[in-house]
């Protein structure tokens, strides 16, 4: 079962109390984008097996929307964070590149 | 291939049964091929097969990274139906299973296909309604399904509650056609029927890499070295979005864990399938007794092939409320398999941007019922480099020009 941290109420959370809500750091397109654009934004998800940056909500909670690191392979939990900010921390990105030194990054 | 039948069990039986031959053979890899599948689950073996029936390509070899049928064609609820809503899901639905229906006889390999019938029940209002527009559509479409109303669901279910306090049984679709098949028999079927033909399949074989040439497919990588070929099929569920990177290209497909698990055996006590999609769960009796049954999958991107337990207990808890003498009933085995979902619920048969590569894709939830009819669209798109009627509305660039085949918004759930 997987426990997340709510980085708002502190709370460990199991997944029982948690929505799973998708790929986190989307970059929106809208009106006047091209087809490849708003086709990528919409469906074409990066769907790694392995470190994923997702959003999640703590539903029967605070209610507030977080994001996580996590390994899609083993379902390790690297760490949550605030939803307020467009890439992962900088301290959480070290922290998955000393676990997994094969990992990419971001991209 | 020496063939099955009665006589060849009257001469095995005289002498101690020492004369049965593997069912396929487990070759070397060759250097080159005409075709390559990755893949041999299901619908990868039933491509080959198609390709080698169909069209004459026997020159080709179906790669493995397990065992064969080891993954999702091993780990269904083997239901089979084709009461969809949208025009090219039914077509290919009911292509697949027409195909189903005389595998076993073109297989010379008995699948068990026991076409026992089955109900999707509608709970709510909403479903209701939603049926009643599935039977008009299947109508139209030449898939004989049939709305039916409570009494008549009892008859053939009388072990259901059809009058459960939260969700009432308020009548069903009826597709008398559907039923289910051995998921592993229509494996080793086709794997015994490629191998006949002289195709190769090579089981714990990973691939590593897609090697390519002016924008052409030359071969792949392999765990036992590079292997060229002219065609390249991509037929590997879960994994697709891996293999397509290698290949070069993204799908928008993610992939997700969808559990099932069986029951204790018990005298048999249903013989039809019963799908409830509100309360999400469905339930048929194998041969062996054992009461078979699937729910949702798990919220979260996931490759792990197990799932989370809260999902079981939903599932149980909704099958409880719907047929009460299950609820003491032991499971025994429980076990999730990796799905690869689309952003409309329907599967991706097309070319890709690398020239002469082919996938074939997000089946999601549902891929056992679709396996020959699947292997036959991908085949012909594989032989002619084109799609044929079947394949054509499933290509991947749908998404982009808003051509969705919408099952999704059709059933509610995936399915």
């Amino acid at each position: 079962m997987l426990l997340l941290e709510c980085p708002y109420c502190g709370v460990k959370a199991e997944e029982t109390e948690l929505t799973a809500g998708g790929e986190a750091h989307l970059k929106r397109f809208g009106p006047g984008s091209s087809g490849e654009e708003f086709e990528a934004y919409m469906f074409a998800r990066k769907n790694p097996k392995g470190v994923h940056f997702e959003r999640w909500r703590h539903a029967y909670g605070c209610g507030k929307w977080f994001l996580a690191a996590r390994c899609t392979a083993t379902l390790e939990v690297f760490g949550t964070y605030p939803a307020q900010t467009t890439e992962p921390p900088a301290d959480l990105v070290e922290k998955i590149k000393a676990k997994r030194p094969d990992w990419k990054g971001t991209k | 291939m020496k063939r099955y039948s009665v006589f060849a069990i009257a001469r095995e039986a005289l002498r101690y049964h020492q004369g049965w031959e593997r069912a396929w053979r487990s070759p070397a890899p060759k250097a080159a091929y005409d075709a390559i599948i990755v893949g041999a689950g299901g619908h990868g073996l039933a491509t080959a097969y198609y390709l080698g029936k169909n069209f004459g390509i026997t020159n080709v070899a179906v790669i493995e990274k397990g065992w064969l049928g080891g993954g999702n064609t091993g780990r269904n609820t083997t239901i089979i139906r084709s009461n969809y809503l949208q025009d090219p899901s039914a077509a290919i639905y009911n292509k697949a299973l027409s195909l189903y229906e005389d595998l076993s006889q073109d297989l010379n390999y008995n699948v068990m296909f026991s076409p026992r019938g089955l109900l999707m029940l509608a709970q709510t209002h909403h479903e209701v309604r939603g049926y009643l527009r599935t039977v008009h559509a299947n109508n139209l479409q030449g898939v004989k399904t049939e709305w039916i109303g409570p009494e008549r669901v009892k008859e053939l279910v009388p072990i259901i509650n059809i009058d459960g306090p939260r969700y009432p049984v308020l009548g069903a679709l009826y597709q008398a056609r559907g039923g289910t098949a051995r998921h592993d028999a229509v494996a080793w079927g086709y794997a015994r029927a490629c191998s006949a033909m002289g195709m190769d399949i090579l089981q714990q074989t990973e691939v590593t890499g897609v090697r390519s040439e002016n924008g052409q497919v030359t071969g792949v990588e392999t765990s036992r070295g590079f292997i060229g070929c002219k065609k390249l099929g991509m037929v590997v569920a879960g994994h697709s979005g891996q293999l397509a990177e290698m290949a070069g290209f993204r799908l928008p497909v993610e992939s997700l864990a969808l559990q099932a698990l069986v029951s204790e055996p018990i005298k048999p006590c249903m013989d039809v399938v019963v799908m409830a999609n509100t309360v999400h769960g469905y339930m048929s009796q194998s041969d062996k007794g054992e009461m078979v049954i699937g729910g949702g999958t798990d919220g979260f991107n996931n490759f792990t092939q197990r799932g989370s337990f809260h999902h079981i207990e939903e599932t149980l808890r909704a099958l409880v409320e719907t047929f009460p003498m299950i609820s003491r009933l032991k499971m025994l085995r429980q076990w999730g398999g990796i799905v690869d979902m689309t952003g409309d619920r329907s599967p991706i048969i097309s070319k890709t941007p690398l020239g002469n590569c082919f996938i074939n894709c997000g089946w999601g939830t549902g891929g056992f019922k679709a396996i020959p009819g699947s292997g036959w669209a991908m085949a012909e798109l594989m032989a002619k480099g084109e799609p044929g009627p079947l394949a054509a509305e499933f290509n991947m660039w749908r998404f982009r020009e808003g051509q969705f085949i919408d099952e999704s918004v059709a059933a509610g759930v995936a399915h």
